[in-house]
C-alpha cells in the first residue's frame, strides 16, 4: 500500500517538475515557430526558461496603494495550476489523489487563477489593470460554460467524470475517438484552450500596447521573482490544457499500472507527452501566425460557436452512443 | 426531547422581540440580540437531534389557535430547514447587536427581527394549514414591516409596496392550493393531507401544484416572479437583508418540495420539468443581472435568483428522476439541491452582512462610489472575500462543494434515458455553467472595485472597520464557507437522509441504502479535504521557496521589505481615483454581450452654446440597466389597474347623496335578483 502512495506521488512529482519545465518551453516554441514562419530567426526555445531565470533574481516592487492581494495572486495562480498538474493523469493515470482529479475540479482549479490575477489587476487601482481584468472576466464568463459542456461531452462518453477513468474508457474503447460526439468536443475544447491561454485570435501574449492587451493589461504591476511565478503559472496552464487535450483525445503511449518496468513506462509516458503536446503546440502556432486578432467583441460569437458544438457533443453523444 | 429545546427556542426568539419592544435603548439591541442567538442555538441543536434521530419533533396545542390548533412537526427536511435559518439567524442577531446599537430608531426593528428570526424557524416545523399559513403571514409581515423601518426613503417604501404584492399574491396562492388539498381530505393536518392525496384526480392534483409552486416560486425569488427580490434585498436594514437571502428565499423551495413530493407523493413528470425550467431561466437571467449591476446589494440580490435557480434546478431534475423511477439519482440530485441551498445561505448571509458594513462604513452601496476598503475594513473585507470565492465556486470553498455535486447529480440522471429529462438535464448543466462564468465576473467586480484600489469618493477614503459585534456576525458565516468546503462531509450524509426522507413513501431499507452509497461515493471520488491541503501546502511551499531563493541571493528584504512605486500609467500622469475602472465600465463588455436580456437604456443630452451650436456646452450621459421582465411584464399591468383607477374615482367624489343612491340601487338590485 505504502509502496503504491510512494509509486502515485513519485508520479506527481514527476508530472509537475515536466510541466514546470515543459510549459516554458512549449510556449518558447510557439514562438519560435510563429518567428520561423515569418521569416525571422526568433528566439532560442529556451529563452522562456532563462526568463524565468532573470526575473526570479531580480527585485519585488509593488505599485503603491495596492494590498496584499497583490502578492498572493500569484502564489494562488501557481498553486492552483501546480494542484491541477500534480492530480491530472498526464504521464502516468496513476496519479497521487486520481480520485480527486474529476474533470470539473481542474475546471474550477483553472478558474481559481484567474480569479486570481484579475483581483489582483484590480488591486493596483489603475486603468489598465481594471481593463483587463474586465475583459479577461468577461472572456473567461463566455469560455466556462463550453469547456463545462465539453467536459460533460467526455464525461457522459465515458461513464464517469474522472480524469484518469475518461483516459482508461477511451483506451479501452479506442473507437470512440472517432464518434462524433468526441470530435465536436475536441473542437470546442481547442477554441476553449485558445481563449484560456490567452493566444491569437483571443488574446496576443506578445503584444506591447496596453489598449489591446488582455492578459498583460492584469499583470502590468508585477516585476521580479512575482513576474516570474505568473509568468511560470501561464506557461503551467498553457501546459496542463495542451497535455489534457492530448491524452483526454489521444491517450495512448500514457503509462498506467506500475509493475517491474514501471520507471521504462513512465519515461515512455513523458517522451510521448512531450511529443504530443509539441505536435499541439505547433499546430496552434501555425494557425495563429495564419490569422488576425480578432476585435474584442469579435471573441464572443467565437466562444458561442464553442458553445454549441459542445451542446453538439453531447447531444450526438446521447444520440449515437 | 428535542420538541422541548425547539419550543424553548422558539420561546427564547419570542422573548427576545417583547425585549426589543420594552427595554430602554441601550440594552435593547444587546438583549435581543442574545435572547434571539440562544433561541436559535436551542433550535439548531433540537433540528441537529432529528436529523441524526430520524425522530420526528412533534408537539400539538389546541390553545393558540382557534378553531384548528397549532400543529408542529419537525421531520428530517424540515430540519435542514431550521438549522440553516437558524445559523443565519444567530449571525444576523449578533450582527444586529452592533448594527442597531447606534440607530435612534431602533425599537421597532429591535422588535420585529427577532419575530422574523422565529417565524422563519417555525414554518418548517409547521405540520398543517392553518399553523403553516400563520406563520408564513408572520414571516411575510414582519419582514415587511422591517422593510418599511426605512419608510423615509421613496426606494423602500417603493420596494415595501412591490414585496407586499408580491408576497400576498403569492400566499393567496399559496393558501388556495392548500385549501383544495385539504378540503378534499377532510383535514386540515399535513399528515391527512398526504393520506388523500393519492385518491385525487389528477386534474385536482395539477392545479393544487401549480397554484402552490406560484405562491413559493414567487418567494423563492424565481424568474418571473422575482420582481420584489431586487428592489427588497437592497432596502432592507443590513441583517433582514441577510435574512431574507440566507433564510426566507429557501422557504420558497421547501414548499415547493414539501408540496410537490411530500404532500401530492410526486406527481407527474410536467410537473418537475416546469421546476427545472423555471430554474434555469432564472439561473441566467439572475446570473447576467448580477454580472451587470453596480448597485452591491442588488447585485447580491439578483446572485440570490440566479442561486435560487440552480437550486430549483436540482429539485426539478430530483422530481422529474423520481417521477421516471430513478430513486437513488432522485435522491443524488436532491441532495445535491440541499447542499447548494445550505451553502448559499452561509456565503449570501455573510455578503450580505458584508455588504452591510460597507454602507454603514462608507455610506454608500455604490460599487462606483466604493474602492480601497480592503485596507479600512480588513476584517469584513476578509470575510467578504472568503464568502465571494466560495459563490464563485473557488476550491476549497463551499460553494465548489456544492456546485461540484450538483453538477454530478445532473450528470448521473443522464442514466435515466429520457428527451425530456436529458433536454432538462443538459439545459441544467448548461446554466450551471453559464451563471459560474458569470458569478466569477460579477464577484471580481464585486470584491475588486468594492474593496481594492483606490478609493473613488471621500466617504470611501474615510470608512473605518464597523464595530466587533458586526465584524463576528459576518465572521461567523464565513466559517461554513470553509469548512463545507473542506469537509462536505459533515453535512452531506444528513442531507442525504433528508432528501430520502421527502422523496416519499419510500422502499426504506432499498432506497436508504442506495443513497448512503451514492452520498458516500460523491463526497468520496473527490476529496475535497485533500485538495485543500495540497492547495495550502503548495501555496506556503511556493512562498518558502520564493524566500530561500531571495535569501540565498543576498537579497533578503528586511522585515516589510517591499519597494513600493508608483503604478504604471503608459508612462503620463500619476493615476489617479478618476483614472481606475468602476464597477459600470467593468461591467460594460458584458453587458453590451447580453445587451438582448438587459435591454439597457442609455440617455445622451448635448447641450450646446448659445452663441454657436458647433460647440457644445454640456454633455450628460446616463445608463441604467432596468429589469426587462419588470418593464415588460409587470408594468402594463400596474398600468392598467391604475387606469381602471382612476375611472373608478369618477364614481366617487364625496358627495352624501350619491352614496346613499349607490346604496338604494345596491339594494334594488338584490331584490331584484332575489325576486
Amino acid at each position: 500500500m505504502s509502496a503504491t502512495v510512494a509509486a502515485q506521488a513519485a508520479v506527481s512529482a514527476l508530472q509537475l517538475v515536466a510541466v514546470c519545465i515543459g510549459g516554458p518551453l512549449l510556449y518558447g516554441m510557439m514562438a519560435k515557430v510563429r518567428a520561423r514562419a515569418e521569416g525571422r530567426a526568433g528566439a532560442p526555445v529556451r529563452q522562456p526558461l532563462l526568463d524565468l531565470r532573470k526575473l526570479i533574481g531580480k527585485e519585488c516592487v509593488h505599485a503603491e496603494h495596492s494590498s496584499v492581494v497583490l502578492p498572493l495572486a500569484p502564489l494562488v495562480l501557481t498553486a492552483s495550476a501546480a494542484a491541477a498538474v500534480m492530480i491530472s493523469p498526464l504521464i502516468s493515470t496513476r496519479p497521487a489523489f486520481g480520485r480527486t482529479a474529476d474533470v470539473f475540479v481542474v475546471v474550477f482549479l483553472l478558474l481559481l487563477g484567474s480569479v486570481a490575477v484579475a483581483l489582483a489587476g484590480l488591486d493596483a487601482g489603475t486603468a489598465f489593470g481594471g481593463m483587463g481584468a474586465s475583459r479577461a472576466m468577461t472572456i473567461g464568463a463566455l469560455a466556462e460554460p463550453a469547456l463545462l459542456v465539453a467536459v460533460l461531452a467526455l464525461s457522459l462518453q465515458a461513464g464517469t467524470s474522472n480524469l484518469p477513468g475518461i483516459v482508461a474508457a477511451t483506451l479501452a474503447r479506442p473507437e470512440l475517438v472517432a464518434s462524433p460526439g468526441r470530435v465536436l468536443a475536441l473542437a470546442a475544447l481547442v477554441v476553449v484552450v485558445v481563449a484560456e491561454t490567452g493566444r491569437i485570435p483571443v488574446d496576443n501574449p506578445t503584444t506591447h500596447l496596453e489598449l489591446t492587451m488582455i492578459h498583460e493589461a492584469m499583470v502590468l504591476e508585477y516585476a521580479g521573482p512575482e513576474l516570474a511565478l505568473v509568468t511560470l503559472g501561464g506557461q503551467m496552464r498553457l501546459g496542463l490544457l495542451l497535455s489534457l487535450v492530448a491524452n483526454l483525445f489521444f491517450p495512448w503511449g500514457i503509462a498506467g499500472a506500475g509493475g517491474a518496468a514501471a520507471g521504462a513506462h513512465l519515461l515512455l509516458g513523458l517522451v510521448v507527452l512531450a511529443a504530443k503536446t509539441a505536435a499541439i503546440a505547433v499546430v496552434i502556432a501555425v494557425l495563429e501566425v495564419s490569422m488576425a486578432k480578432l476585435r474584442l467583441f469579435r471573441v464572443p460569437e467565437i466562444l458561442s460557436a464553442a458553445f454549441v458544438l459542445a451542446v453538439l457533443a453531447v447531444v450526438t453523444g446521447l444520440a449515437v452512443p | 426531547m428535542s420538541v422541548v429545546l425547539f419550543l424553548v427556542g422558539l420561546g427564547l426568539g419570542a422573548a427576545g422581540a417583547v425585549a426589543g419592544l420594552v427595554l430602554p435603548g441601550q440594552v435593547r439591541a444587546l438583549a435581543a440580540a442574545v435572547l434571539t442567538s440562544s433561541g436559535c442555538g436551542l433550535a439548531f441543536a433540537a433540528a441537529a437531534k432529528v436529523l441524526i434521530s430520524g425522530i420526528p419533533a412533534t408537539a400539538r396545542s389546541a390553545a393558540i389557535l382557534p378553531l384548528t390548533g397549532v400543529v408542529i412537526s419537525l421531520d428530517r427536511f424540515g430540519a435542514v430547514f431550521v438549522a440553516t435559518a437558524a445559523v443565519v439567524g444567530v449571525a444576523a442577531s449578533c450582527y444586529s447587536a452592533g448594527y442597531l446599537a447606534r440607530g435612534h430608531r431602533s425599537r421597532a426593528t429591535s422588535a420585529l427581527l427577532p419575530l422574523f428570526v422565529t417565524s422563519l424557524l417555525l414554518v418548517p416545523a409547521a405540520a398543517g394549514v392553518a399553523t403553516f399559513m400563520a406563520a408564513w403571514e408572520l414571516m411575510a409581515l414582519s419582514s415587511l414591516l422591517l422593510l418599511l423601518t426605512g419608510h423615509r426613503r421613496a426606494e423602500a417604501r417603493a420596494a415595501a409596496q412591490w414585496y407586499a404584492a408580491m408576497t400576498h399574491a403569492g400566499a393567496a396562492a399559496i393558501l388556495l392550493a392548500l385549501v383544495i388539498l385539504s378540503a378534499h381530505a377532510g383535514g386540515q393536518s399535513f399528515a391527512a393531507i398526504r393520506a388523500h392525496a393519492g385518491a385525487l384526480p389528477l386534474a385536482v392534483r395539477s392545479v393544487a401544484f401549480v397554484l402552490a409552486l406560484a405562491g413559493f416560486a414567487s418567494k423563492a425569488g424565481a424568474v418571473p416572479l422575482h420582481v420584489w427580490l431586487p428592489r427588497a434585498h437592497p432596502e432592507a436594514p443590513g441583517p433582514v437583508s441577510a435574512l431574507m437571502s440566507g433564510a426566507m428565499v429557501n422557504l420558497g423551495i421547501y414548499g415547493i418540495v414539501r408540496v410537490g413530493a411530500g404532500l401530492l407523493g410526486g406527481g407527474v413528470l410536467w410537473w418537475w420539468l416546469t421546476v427545472a425550467g423555471l430554474g434555469v431561466i432564472s439561473a441566467l437571467f439572475g446570473g447576467i443581472h448580477a454580472a451587470a449591476s453596480s448597485d452591491l446589494k442588488r447585485l447580491l440580490a439578483y446572485s440570490t435568483v440566479d442561486n435560487m435557480g440552480l437550486v430549483l434546478t436540482g429539485v426539478g431534475a430530483s422530481g422529474a428522476l423520481k417521477v421516471s423511477g430513478h430513486i437513488t439519482l432522485a435522491a443524488l440530485a436532491m441532495t445535491a439541491a440541499l447542499f447548494q441551498l445550505v451553502s448559499h445561505a452561509a456565503f449570501k448571509g455573510c455578503l450580505f452582512l458584508g455588504a452591510a458594513s460597507v454602507q454603514r462604513a462608507a455610506g454608500t452601496r455604490d460599487l462606483d462610489c466604493l474602492g480601497g476598503l480592503v485596507r479600512r475594513l480588513p476584517a469584513t473585507a476578509a470575510a467578504f472575500g472568503v464568502s465571494a470565492a466560495a459563490i464563485c465556486a473557488l476550491p476549497p470553498f463551499s460553494g465548489f462543494a456544492s456546485e461540484w455535486l450538483l453538477l454530478q447529480g445532473l450528470l448521473r440522471g443522464f442514466a435515466a434515458h429520457g428527451a425530456a429529462i436529458e433536454a432538462v438535464l443538459l439545459a441544467g448543466v448548461a446554466a450551471l455553467a453559464m451563471t459560474g462564468g458569470l458569478t466569477a465576473a460579477a464577484f471580481v467586480k464585486a470584491a475588486g472595485i468594492g474593496f481594492l484600489g483606490q478609493p473613488r469618493t471621500p466617504d470611501a477614503a474615510a470608512a473605518a472597520e464597523v464595530g466587533p459585534a458586526m465584524v463576528a456576525g459576518t465572521a461567523l458565516l464565513a466559517v461554513p464557507c470553509v469548512v463545507l468546503g473542506a469537509a462536505p462531509g459533515v453535512v452531506l450524509p444528513a442531507l442525504g437522509k433528508a432528501a430520502a426522507g421527502v422523496l416519499g413513501p419510500a422502499p426504506a431499507g432499498a432506497l436508504r441504502a442506495g443513497i448512503g452509497a451514492e452520498a458516500a461515493s460523491a463526497t468520496d471520488v473527490i476529496q475535497p479535504a485533500l485538495l485543500a491541503a495540497l492547495l495550502l501546502a503548495l501555496l506556503i511551499g511556493i512562498w518558502a521557496a520564493l524566500r530561500v531563493w531571495a535569501r540565498a541571493r543576498g537579497r533578503a528584504q528586511a522585515g516589510a521589505g517591499r519597494r513600493l512605486a508608483e503604478a504604471w500609467g503608459c508612462g503620463g500622469e500619476p493615476q489617479t481615483s478618476r483614472m481606475e475602472y468602476t464597477a459600470t465600465s467593468f461591467a460594460e463588455p458584458l453587458q453590451r454581450v447580453f445587451d438582448d436580456v438587459l435591454r439597457p437604456s442609455h440617455d445622451l443630452e448635448v447641450s450646446h452654446l448659445a452663441e454657436s451650436r458647433y460647440f457644445e456646452d454640456a454633455i450628460t450621459y446616463h445608463s441604467r440597466v432596468d429589469d426587462a421582465i419588470e418593464r415588460g411584464g409587470y408594468r402594463p399591468v400596474i398600468g392598467l389597474v391604475s387606469r381602471w383607477g382612476q375611472v373608478a374615482r369618477h364614481a366617487q367624489n364625496g358627495s352624501l347623496h350619491r352614496y346613499l343612491g349607490y346604496g338604494l340601487a345596491a339594494l334594488v338590485v338584490v331584490l331584484v335578483v332575489l325576486a
